[in-house]
């Protein structure tokens, strides 16, 4: 446990993972994430968590800690168009999770892919005010 | 947003309507994604019995579709979260049909029961389940005088985007709090009713007097289900 | 046999010990097993659903939480009413209590759909809610029983020993209280919402306690080699034959308050009539079986002095108890709700109709699990302190 943990310091504190030691990280769309790269991997959970109780109880759909904003760009197809799924080790979230030994089960109810994965059920990337905001630049 | 206003200042000028009009006959309830939901609305549905037909199923067939609720082949124990219930008075033989689902209660007794406060209602009279604090207890569908909950029993996949839901906890109509968020004005049930021709289901602002369902409650009457229980629902009928 | 001169020993840890505990391990060991499965398949596996919510595991669980606090009857009645008599037993009442609601509150917490966020359930409370003032009510009975066997064992403390009988006999009295309270306060239920719940469950404790304390006493008796006394064993027959009495009385109360509001004759009918299971189950389980057979057994001239008729009826009163736990608990949820008094509805889920209710192996197995963790925590106590007096014989007449 120990040993997990200084791996996972490691790793957060010196970006080990640049030089293969680390998990693999799948390519994200666009160029920079909703906050520096060191920051997420210290406290992503935070983030995550924070946003999660403001948008259940209080409707506060703001997409930049959104779960769903990270699958945005994390999560993207391979060559032939499929999204990793959550139980494979290309899958971004359960890659570095499974790397160190931390079990997170929010994909046991959440979607594990980007709205555009559903592209057959498209009632589900309707316009909408959000949609509209979503499309801002993250400041 | 192009006039220099910020976003908030744009919809706050809207907002004092309640609503936003992008085209003509479109209606947008202009919620800031930035601002909790408050007291100033309450959401509810009105349905109207005499428009709900007994051998139509849409309302159902929406909501099952909108949150991909399975068919598990196990009736006894697969999610319900809207269903038709046929009511028929036993002096004459009058049958009417109407949808039940979980009715928003401004009390729900389901959230007084709940040990750990993952039964809550929003402020905006939306009773919904955190199910990151459930844990499965089921007090609540012991509460609920409506049988509006179900318990999943077994493990589940393809969970759509905006509607999270997993083994282990219980789970009701949201009244599409998604597409309320979303300002789309609608759920899918009454969508559903209305595309199929029917309109027998209204979405609305309770609290606002001049929204259509307000109105229509205003004129024509509404009753509680299970008036006595002093629940103050937010889900409302017509000609029961 | 006064207190001073009561001496304690733990149970000789001979071959049978060694193998009961054994025994005991392998229930809760494959109830472990079965729990995993549950937690991994989800409930479908069990005969619950979304009608009857709660099933076998409740009904023991409850059985054992409400016989829990029963267990401390001895204690009560010997540190705070003063009988003599019962000062010997006042330890194995306590272990007994603490350990049958340790099996009770495992049920529960095992049954939970995510017993992975016990750490929620302890973090998070809606004080609204008689689920939440009863997790503290139950962990906070297990510290005042701590308290109350910390005071027995310690002869330097013998002036607080009231204080703590007190403390427990108030603290049991509010968590029968708020047990029953958990049915009582279902306002739509047709078989609830009553407000008799709350004593009713508290003399149902007060019956099944007391019957499950006099069996492991005479079974720890005969196990270990000692000699238990007529007198001790037919005094605690006749404070259970009075206890079932009032059980008899309260649901008799219940059922009449009941019959005389018209819009409760559906579900009066429903238990009363003979036709459904559970009416069956009430007339010849709960009351033939479970009441008026014991009774029998401990008033009858023929059988009154009877060691045997008494264990048989003691048995017979934990059998009826755990049948009337089903009555209320499964009886009350199969029975459909009404949403339009004086209307007939029905619909895909499963409106206007009883519900049916098959219990599953799994559920038996976790019910079981609990009765097994509340076994081989009182005989570990048996084996590990001094609860059991060496000598429950009867006192011999002065000469």
């Amino acid at each position: 446990m120990l040993f997990m943990l200084s791996v996972v310091a490691l790793i957060a504190f010196t970006g080990a993972s640049a030089e293969g030691l680390g998990p693999f990280i799948p390519k994200a769309k666009g160029e920079q994430c909703v906050e520096p790269t060191q920051v997420m991997r210290e406290r992503h959970w935070e983030f995550i968590l924070h946003q999660r109780d403001e948008t259940v109880h209080k409707g506060i759909r703001t997409t930049r800690h959104s779960l769903k904003n990270c699958l945005e760009c994390h999560v993207q197809p391979d060559e032939e168009g499929r999204f990793p799924r959550s139980s494979e080790p290309t899958h971004f979230c359960t890659n570095c999770h499974v790397f160190a030994g931390i079990r997170i089960d929010c994909f046991e109810c959440h979607a594990d892919r980007p709205h555009e994965a559903y592209g057959a059920i498209s009632r589900h990337s309707r316009l909408s005010l959000n949609d509209m905001f979503r499309k801002r630049p993250v400041r | 947003m192009s006039l220099g206003l910020t976003r908030r200042e744009f919809l706050q000028g809207a907002g004092a309507a309640g609503a936003l009009t992008l085209a003509p006959g479109v209606f947008l309830y202009a919620k800031d994604p930035e601002a909790p939901v408050t007291d100033a609305v309450r959401w509810g549905l009105l349905v109207d019995t005499r428009l709900c037909q007994e051998d139509c199923n849409a309302c159902v067939d929406a909501c099952n579709e909108e949150h991909n609720l399975q068919d598990l082949g196990r009736p006894e124990t697969d999610a319900q979260w809207i269903r038709k219930l046929t009511v028929r008075d036993p002096l004459g033989g009058r049958t009417i049909s109407l949808p039940m689902m979980c009715q928003h209660c401004e009390n729900p007794p389901c959230v007084d029961v709940c040990p750990t406060g993952a039964s809550f209602r929003r402020e905006d009279g939306i009773v919904l389940v955190d199910k990151h604090t459930c844990i499965g207890c089921r007090y609540c569908m012991m509460a609920c005088p409506y049988k509006a909950r179900s318990f999943i029993h077994e493990n589940l996949t393809e969970q759509l985007p905006d509607a999270p839901r997993g083994k282990g906890c219980v789970e009701s109509c949201t009244l599409c709090v998604h597409k309320v968020d979303a300002g789309e004005n609608t759920t899918a049930c009454a969508e559903a009713c209305h595309k199929d021709g029917h309109q027998a289901i209204l979405f609305g602002d309770l609290n606002d007097p001049d929204s259509e369902i307000s109105k229509r409650i205003r004129e024509f009457g509404a009753t509680q289900i299970r008036a006595d229980l002093g629940l103050n629902t937010g889900v409302r009928y017509q000609n029961l | 046999m006064s207190i001073a001169s009561t001496r304690y020993a733990t149970l000789d840890a001979g071959r049978n010990y060694w193998g009961l505990l054994a025994v005991l391990a392998g229930v809760v060991l494959a109830g472990f097993a079965g729990f995993l499965h549950l937690e991994h398949e989800g409930h479908w596996i069990t005969g619950m659903n979304n009608q009857v919510v709660w099933g076998i595991p409740h009904v023991f669980a409850v059985f054992l939480i409400v016989a829990a606090s029963g267990a401390l009857n001895v204690a009560s009645i010997a540190s705070v009413f003063g009988q003599v008599a019962y000062k010997p037993l006042a330890r194995l009442s306590g272990l007994l209590a603490a350990a049958l609601l340790s099996g009770g509150l495992a049920i529960l917490v095992l049954d939970l759909g995510r017993p992975d966020r016990l750490i929620v359930a302890m973090t998070y409370y809606n004080f609204k809610s008689i689920f939440a003032w009863n997790i503290f009510l139950y962990t906070g009975l297990l510290a005042v029983i701590a308290v109350y066997l910390f005071v027995l064992f310690q002869p330097a403390l013998a002036r607080w020993t009231r204080a703590a009988g007190i403390m427990a006999l108030l603290w049991r009295l509010i968590l029968t209280t708020g047990t029953g309270a958990i049915f009582g306060f279902l306002v739509a239920r047709q078989g609830y919402d009553a407000a008799i719940m709350a004593p009713l469950f508290i003399i149902m404790s007060f019956s099944f306690g007391t019957a499950v304390f006099l069996l492991v006493l005479a079974a720890a008796c005969r196990g270990s080699g000692r000699v238990l006394g007529d007198a001790l064993l037919f005094r605690l027959k006749n404070l259970l034959a009075v206890f079932v009495s009032a059980v008899l009385y309260f649901v008799l109360a219940y059922h009449l308050t009941n019959l005389y509001a018209t819009e409760h004759h559906g579900f009066e009918a429903f238990i009363l009539n003979f036709e459904s299971l559970y009416s069956k189950l009430f007339w010849l389980g709960q009351v033939g079986l479970g009441s008026l057979l014991p009774l029998a057994l401990f008033y009858s001239p023929k059988t009154r002095n009877c060691r045997v008729s008494t264990l048989v009826g003691a048995s017979l009163v934990i059998i009826g108890g755990l049948i009337q736990m089903y009555v209320i608990i499964i009886g009350g949820q199969a029975y459909p709700l009404v949403l339009f008094p004086g209307m007939e509805e029905s619909s895909s889920f499963y409106d206007g109709v009883v519900a049916s209710y098959v219990p599953s192996f799994w559920e038996f197995l976790l019910g079981i699990t609990g009765v097994g963790i509340g076994l081989i925590l009182t005989v570990a106590g048996l084996g590990a302190l001094d609860i059991l007096p060496e000598d429950l014989s009867d006192p011999k007449p002065a000469s």
